[in-house]
């Protein structure tokens, strides 16, 4: 079942992009880090809205959290391994983290792990374009897309051009579990 | 030195194609499908990127303990593969033949059986015997990776090499590599062949007639005795170090002859149509294989190849280490 379509999506990031600007009065200092692999894409349109807004370039990071995944021990398969691309200095920055979507918390505690590694920002935000709860750490969404509440047996999946060649996310109920 | 039996590698891709090493050591290059080797290299990109952040550390096998079993002397790839175990957190056991059992006439089964009563995850093996990692691999439960066993494979060494050639290319698909000086005492030679011939590139050796072994051409590598010969047809060049004992056992006359006919100087690349890069897996000998002023030019990739040989290191023991 599609719960968002293109126009949604669009709105979303428009919406998000005005509250970064919002809520930090500008674009000063404000760098965006996206989790591979949808949320680097959604940073990037995230940046190009603020950048639309604000008429200030934002530098823009993609984050592979694989290495520090608390599951790799026990995976049968290894996850694929993505390059991190940082090419800017994060210390003393607003670090607005960006996700496609929010269910357990365990991606974002790898990614704070894997961000702490890199350097040291003054705060990190979390951008999600979908909050679908079942928190399992203490881990909340500053800025949210849309709250989706959600069984644990279904699935939300993102669909972005870049990756998927449309704009869409859907509910999927998962049979059988 | 004859052509060595081929023995299985037991390190193969699951066939469902997922990114997974189904092997559990990494002993050779011989038989190693072009996927496999791919994903190391693919796998050492993300880890060349951690080398450069200001924490190079990354958590995936903390709490493995890893030794290494060096029963012959080698600092740089000791250091290389310690710096990638570290960086990798796991905890890491230094064995040096010197000073220990081993002199006392302890055999390698039995300094490998009690290493292991020791609980260790991962072994990484240097020995003079050529066989030596993979008989390790048959009687200990450990993951083993060969850092070098006698005159057959230097793995990681081999696999560093392409990872610096590709990087520069951008693929080692008609690559025309020749691999010069002492081919027959040489691990790395075999390693980067094998290698190198199953990623598409074509492998040529050259050297004097005493270090090449008249069977070479079975394993795909043409043949010069000539380095102007083969200047001209190459992109790269992977210098061999030649070592000093050989020319007491008399495979060659005098170290100033063999820099004379084989010597890797500026005068004799610049003669190539277009610029060759030049290897060498060090230690080197400055004016003796390679010409202190190649060494140092802008050819030379020597000093990328050490960074980029503890990030090959960190990708495969991630591979075969991080799973069990």
């Amino acid at each position: 079942m599609q719960v968002i379509d293109e126009d949604g999506i669009r709105r979303s990031v428009m919406r998000l992009a005005h509250e970064v600007v919002e809520k930090f009065r500008g674009a000063e200092r404000i760098v965006l880090v996206g989790i591979r692999k949808r949320g680097d894409h959604l940073a990037a349109r995230l940046a190009r809205a603020i950048e639309e807004i604000e008429g200030k370039k934002i530098d823009v990071g993609f984050l592979d959290i694989t290495l520090y995944r608390d599951d790799l021990r026990g995976r049968l398969d290894h996850p694929e391994l993505k390059s991190t691309e940082i090419l800017f200095n994060i210390d003393g920055k607003i670090l607005i983290l960006v996700d496609d979507v929010l269910y357990t918390g365990r991606t974002i505690r790898a990614a704070l792990d894997a961000l702490a590694d890199i350097g040291r920002p003054s705060s990190i935000q979390l951008l999600v374009l979908i909050d679908r709860g079942h928190r399992e750490l203490p881990i909340k969404a500053d800025f949210v897309g849309k709250n989706l509440p959600t069984s644990s047996t279904q699935q939300i999946e993102v669909h972005l051009k870049e990756v998927d060649g449309e704009d869409a996310a859907y509910l999927i109920d998962l049979e059988g579990s | 030195m004859g052509r060595m039996l081929p023995i299985s590698s037991t390190w193969r891709v699951r066939d469902m194609g997922s990114p997974k090493l189904q092997g559990r050591h990494l002993l050779g290059l011989d038989g190693i499908s072009k996927e496999d080797i791919v994903m190391i290299l693919d796998t050492a990109k993300s880890f060349r990127e951690v080398l450069d952040r200001p924490i190079k550390k990354v958590p995936p096998l903390q709490g493995k303990t890893i030794v290494n079993l060096f029963f012959e002397s080698s600092t740089r790839t000791r250091i290389s593969f310690e710096l990638a175990e570290r960086r990798l957190s796991a905890d890491v056991v230094n064995f040096a033949a010197s000073g220990s059992s081993v002199s006392k006439g302890e055999t390698l089964k039995d300094t490998a059986r009690n290493i292991e009563a020791m609980k260790i995850d991962m072994v990484v093996i240097r020995h003079s015997s050529p066989g030596s990692a993979h008989f390790l691999s048959r009687v200990v439960d450990a993951n083993v990776i060969n850092a070098g066993d006698g005159e057959h494979e230097h793995p990681t060494q081999a696999l560093l090499d392409m990872y610096t050639l590709r990087e520069k290319y951008g693929t080692l698909e008609g690559l025309r590599v020749c691999i010069v000086g002492d081919i027959t005492h040489s691990r790395v030679a075999r390693s980067n062949i094998f290698g190198l011939r199953t990623m598409g590139a074509e492998v040529s050796v050259c050297g004097p007639a005493t270090l090449i072994p008249h069977d070479i051409e079975a394993l795909g590598a043409k043949v010069y005795h000539r380095i102007e010969d083969i200047i001209p047809r190459v992109d790269a060049l992977n210098v061999l170090r030649i070592q000093l004992e050989r020319q007491q056992s008399g495979l060659f006359p005098s170290l100033r002859e063999y820099h004379r006919y084989f010597g890797v100087t500026i005068d004799r690349i610049s003669k190539a149509p277009k610029p060759i890069t030049i290897l060498h897996p060090g230690p080197i000998n400055r004016d003796v294989e390679i010409s202190a002023d190649v060494a140092d030019s802008e050819h030379s990739v020597i000093l990328e190849q050490v960074t980029n040989g503890v990030a090959i290191r960190m990708a495969v023991l991630y591979l075969l280490g991080s799973t069990n």
